[in-house]
């Protein structure tokens, strides 16, 4: 089956600042793999439940109970940039 | 034309847990940044999540209390999408199946009672908090913005309606409903102001009578019970505005700007959203069989609707009732009349004197410096002819400010009244001395002018006599 | 008296207790060894040498003491740059990552400590561990001490590379498509990957979480099962992990293969296996049949279907387990315009390599609106239909064999412009990450060109005692005893 990428648009929700050239050889490499992986599609899955984990298992939870925090010196010291013991980026473009 | 309003609201609540949803870091408002984080929070390389045992089960109480279906298997989902504050830029949330599905709460207006159906109510996590620095903000002129990730990963529970709600009015009632009952179960703070709880709303306008929805827009950033109503209002007015002028609504999100008193257009996304929900590949499914179920519905509290109900059983108007538990002064209530005091005195002082100081003072009960046994002594003070109403009041103003017991605040401000009739009789016949002319009018059926010599032995003892007793004691005085 | 470098974890074991050898000259063995190899080889991104020095000595003092936490006491031990180590930079070989140092330890690396082992340093992989040749590292490809002009496998590749060589006496992997068996298999050493979730993956920098699972890479059956033993358990911090009793792993080791039933997948041995390898393997069916085995040839249809939707499954979870490197709390940051938006798009392109892009690309695609029920959701239901094949196959053999490779160690270049290529090198590997089944590659001899050839053993899930047992019959049928060039070449004596 042949595959139609709007590579840009993928780029953009994955966030990665690709050039168009960059875009281009992905998108072509892409629509390669995306035919290889479409053969998923020629095995016949009607009824078959979706398997998203091979444990068998359920409700692995913890008690709420306070444990020790990161010394927030160690934490900052491996930033891009802080100050005043704030993580510093620069302006927001975009609304949540 | 004439148009409907059709709203739904979507509420997010911070869990008040020790811990945070998928990790240890302890949960709490403010504080130095970056204090509370761990490898988990803070999404650092090869750290993994693990629930909170605590918040699953406070949300699926908040499920039950709003009677919804709780499922059993639910999942969590990774929602993907890339936020400077949020960590590992996908949110732990829930997608198709969330813990409680399909509940209702039914508010009162004065227009009516309406049934508002509740979605769902799922768990997710909190993001980190950014603060914007705007052009020649403090660091530089180049702007930028500080995060801190101490919020991040806070358990927080979404609660959501179906488009059901038709007036701010009613929006403002559900809020504050859904407020009380977060309160009641004592699983969050529920502080608008502090964001521990937050709404958003999708309004859309369609012709009286059109089944089919119209465009939605969503509104954002209200942060108090007053400015839900009146960005609600003004929303419905503004598209209202559009529609009439023959113009279409776009889909878009507004945010409220409280000052201005207008929703703003926010800016916009270069595309519409694509969360690629995808279910959560570091967690196991959840699983609740009927008997934890059973056991919560057991353990549940009592609700608001019972509390009104209970009120107004023992007297309190159904708007005292409502006031007393919307401001959550129900439990010093109770403690008062268990104390001794009539329910209907209670009510009267908490939801007048009471209220107006927790307004005045912008504070909730919990600051409160007042317990039940004082305000049952402060009612019995005035049953009894120890304090006037005007004294009383001053009573308790001196209690709320921290000045001790109302009996003792009495004494302390000199504000008991004079209760003996030696004493009172010579005030009276002091004033009623000074009066002769205004004795001989009243002898002669001119009855307004006793309100004057009351008020003047009232001048003459400080305001601590008993007004009606003086009045019968010039009365007295007159006709012998 | 052999170089201590080439003891196995047995071996030194013994030397360390009898007083023959001590952790600290055990250490300084390895580390000539390093010296020797580490600029053909690559292996190793990063040697501590202080932290190994420390842990060597603190390991005497307790052998001192009469103090004993069991085999791996003293043992040097080198961790695959994808765990996390406080203190000694972590960068899963990748730019993005490059001088991150870790606040915290991963969860095998406390337990490593505890149990006295002495971590030497952090080998290279491909980055991320997306690949099958280590030539993915943004920090240079490591090479394969078998003939340097070929790659070590992947992405364990640096791992298998030092073990293979005696730079480490054993290694930890992470395998999320075979990137433990594999490099095992082209390096000539056993490498094993657990069942799901009966090794933490806390501390493990995510590829797919569904799929990865940290494992031993030794230079013996027995030395696999005492790592195992030593990194298995229930973690607390991580919600997939094995909570019920873990099985006693070595219980049936040295009981033989009389009277198993050894399933062959047909489906895993066609066109693609090199004639080499189909020999070897076959030759050693003739072996185990000869042992007392019974061999049955098994089909499991849907396998033809697994490469496909592992490439659908793992680069959709890479796509979210990536995107927290965006330049804000570590790492690398470039800026790329005004706005933050801007300077985490210019992070993450010039962070990633093209094969990390690639399946970010392609996992971001696989998620998105209107293709998910396409492709994810379908990978999804293929997994399904690949473990119940298994189990249907499980009912009939006791543990199913196949070639751990389709082929033996390729030159550095020959598949980096194919990636379809390359991931066929996993294609025997996959089915077992996508049902959470353990598997373990042993070495069972050489091609014409004297490149090793790795024997697949998989079983059913908690099932590796079985496993264990075919796996050390297997390796002593094959009495496969050849040495890599360039452990030779240095004239170790």
């Amino acid at each position: 089956m042949p595959i139609d990428i709007d590579i840009a648009k993928v780029a953009r929700l994955a966030r990665l600042g690709l050039s168009d050239d960059e875009l281009a050889a992905y998108g072509s490499q892409l629509e390669d793999i995306l035919e290889h992986a479409a053969r998923v599609q020629a095995l016949p899955t009607e009824g078959v439940e979706p398997t998203a984990h091979p444990l068998p298992m359920v409700n692995a939870h913890r008690s709420d109970e306070v444990e020790p925090t990161l010394d927030r010196e160690e934490v900052l010291a491996q930033a891009p940039d802080h100050v005043d013991g704030f993580f510093r980026v620069p302006a927001f473009l975009e609304d949540e | 034309m004439t148009w409907e309003a059709v709203i739904g609201i979507e509420t997010h609540v911070e869990l008040r847990t020790h811990s945070k949803m998928f990790c240890g870091c302890p949960v709490g408002f403010g504080g130095e940044p970056n204090t509370r984080v761990c490898p988990t929070c803070l999404g650092l390389p090869g750290a993994l999540p693990v629930p909170n045992e605590k918040a699953i089960e406070w949300t699926m109480r908040l499920g039950l209390a709003l009677d919804c279906e709780i499922a059993e298997h639910s999942l969590f989902h990774r929602k993907n999408y890339f936020y400077a504050d949020m960590p590992k830029n996908y949110q732990i949330s829930q997608f198709d199946l969330p813990l409680c599905a399909d509940g209702h709460l039914d508010v009162t207006t004065e227009t009516g009672e309406r049934r508002v159906g509740i979605t769902r109510v799922h768990l997710e996590e909190d993001t980190g908090k950014s603060t914007h620095l705007g052009e020649g903000g403090r660091i530089g002129s180049s702007g930028g913005a500080l995060i801190d990730f101490n919020r991040a990963g806070i358990p927080l529970m979404e609660a959501v309606t179906e488009p059901d709600i038709r007036t701010p009015e009613e929006a403002r009632v559900y809020a504050q409903e859904l407020r009380a009952i977060v309160l009641a179960l004592g699983v969050s703070d529920a502080r608008l102001e502090e964001g521990s709880m937050r709404f958003d709303a999708n309004v859309s306008l369609r012709p009286a009578g059109v089944v089919e929805l119209g465009v939605k827009v969503e509104v954002k950033n209200m942060n108090s019970m007053r400015s839900l109503q009146r960005a609600l209002a003004h929303e419905i007015e503004r598209q209202t505005e559009i529609l009439d002028g023959g113009g279409a609504i776009a889909q878009e999100t507004r945010h409220w700007d409280e000052e201005a008193g207008r929703t703003e257009a926010g800016r916009s996304k270069e595309e519409s959203s694509d969360y690629r929900y995808f279910s959560e590949p570091d967690l196991v499914p959840l699983s609740v069989g009927d008997e934890e179920v059973g056991k919560l519905r057991a353990g549940l509290p009592e609700l608001p609707a019972q509390t009104r109900a209970r009120f107004e059983a023992a007297g309190v108007d159904a708007t005292g009732a409502r006031v007393l538990v919307t401001s959550g002064l129900g439990t010093l209530f109770d403690e008062a009349v268990a104390a001794g005091a009539a329910a209907t005195e209670a009510a009267k002082w908490l939801t007048g004197e009471v209220t107006a100081y927790l307004n005045r003072e912008d504070t909730d009960p919990a600051g409160l410096q007042i317990d039940g046994t004082a305000l049952a002594e402060l009612v019995s003070m005035v049953e009894a002819g120890d304090l006037s109403s005007t004294a009383a009041k001053h009573v308790l103003e001196g209690v709320l400010a921290g000045e001790g017991e109302p009996r003792r605040v009495a004494e302390a401000r000199d504000l008991i009244q004079i209760r003996d009739e030696g004493a009172l009789s010579e005030a009276v016949a002091a004033v009623v001395a000074a009066h002769p002319d205004e004795m001989a009018r009243i002898a002669g059926g001119d009855g307004k002018l006793i309100g004057f010599l009351v008020g003047k032995v009232m001048q003459a003892t400080g305001g601590k006599a008993d007004p009606r007793r003086v009045s019968e004691l010039i009365r007295e005085a007159a006709a012998s | 008296m052999s170089d201590p470098a080439d003891f196995t974890i047995a071996e030194a074991a013994r030397a360390l207790r009898s007083g023959e050898t001590t952790a600290a000259a055990l250490l300084k063995a390895v580390r000539r060894r390093v010296t020797m190899t580490e600029a053909d080889l690559h292996a190793y991104l990063t040697i501590d040498a202080e932290g190994a020095e420390a842990s060597a000595a603190a390991a005497d003092e307790a052998f001192a003491r009469g103090e004993d936490r069991g085999s791996l006491q003293g043992i040097p031990i080198a961790l695959k740059d994808n765990m996390v180590t406080r203190g000694v930079e972590t960068t899963a070989s990748s730019q993005i990552l490059a001088g991150w140092i870790p606040p915290y330890d991963a969860s095998v690396v406390t337990k490593l400590r505890d149990a006295g082992a002495v971590i030497i340093g952090k080998t290279n992989l491909d980055e991320f561990a997306m690949g099958s040749s280590t030539e993915n590292s943004a920090y240079g490809t490591s090479r394969n001490p078998w003939d340097p002009e070929r790659v070590p496998g992947g992405s364990s590749g640096g791992s298998a590379a030092a073990v293979a060589v005696g730079s480490a006496l054993a290694a930890l992997g992470s395998d999320t498509g075979g990137s433990i068996r594999q490099p095992a298999s082209l390096c000539g050493v056993v490498g094993m990957k657990p069942t799901y979730g009966l090794v933490s993956r806390y501390g493990l920098i995510a590829f797919a979480s569904s799929l990865d699972q940290i494992g031993p890479i030794t230079r013996s059956v027995d030395d696999a099962l005492a790592v195992l033993e030593t990194i298995a358990g229930h973690d607390p911090e991580d919600a997939t992990s094995f909570r019920g009793e873990l099985p006693d792993f070595g219980s049936q080791v040295d009981r033989g293969v009389d009277g198993l039933r050894i399933g062959v997948v047909s489906e895993l041995l066609g066109e693609g296996t090199e004639p080499a390898v189909a020999d070897a393997f076959g030759a050693m069916l003739e072996r185990l049949e000869g042992a007392g085995a019974e061999i049955r040839e098994l089909s499991l249809p849907s396998t033809a279907y697994a490469l496909s939707a592992y490439y659908l499954i793992a680069p959709a979870e890479c796509s979210a387990n990536l995107a927290r490197f965006d330049g804000v709390r570590y790492g690398l940051r470039v800026d790329g315009g005004e706005t933050v938006e801007d300077m985490m798009g210019a992070t993450r392109a010039a962070g990633f390599g093209p094969e990390v892009t690639r399946r970010i690309l392609l996992g971001t695609y696989a998620l998105s609106a209107g293709y998910y029920d396409a492709f994810y959701g379908q990978a999804q239901k293929v997994r399904t239909l690949v473990i119940e094949d298994f189990k249907q196959a499980y009912q009939q053999a006791d543990v199913l064999v196949t070639p751990t490779s389709p082929t033996t160690a390729f030159t550095v270049g020959e598949r980096t412009d194919d990636p379809l290529a390359m991931y066929l090198s996993d294609i025997c590997t996959i089915p077992s990450n996508l049902s959470g089944d353990p598997g373990i590659s042993v070495p069972i001899g050489v091609d014409d060109a004297g490149l090793p050839i790795g024997f697949q053993v998989l079983a059913p899930a908690l099932a590796e005692p079985v496993m264990f047992r075919v796996a050390k019959a297997v390796e002593g049928l094959a009495g496969f005893d050849a040495r890599p060039t360039l452990a030779n070449s240095e004239g170790a004596a």
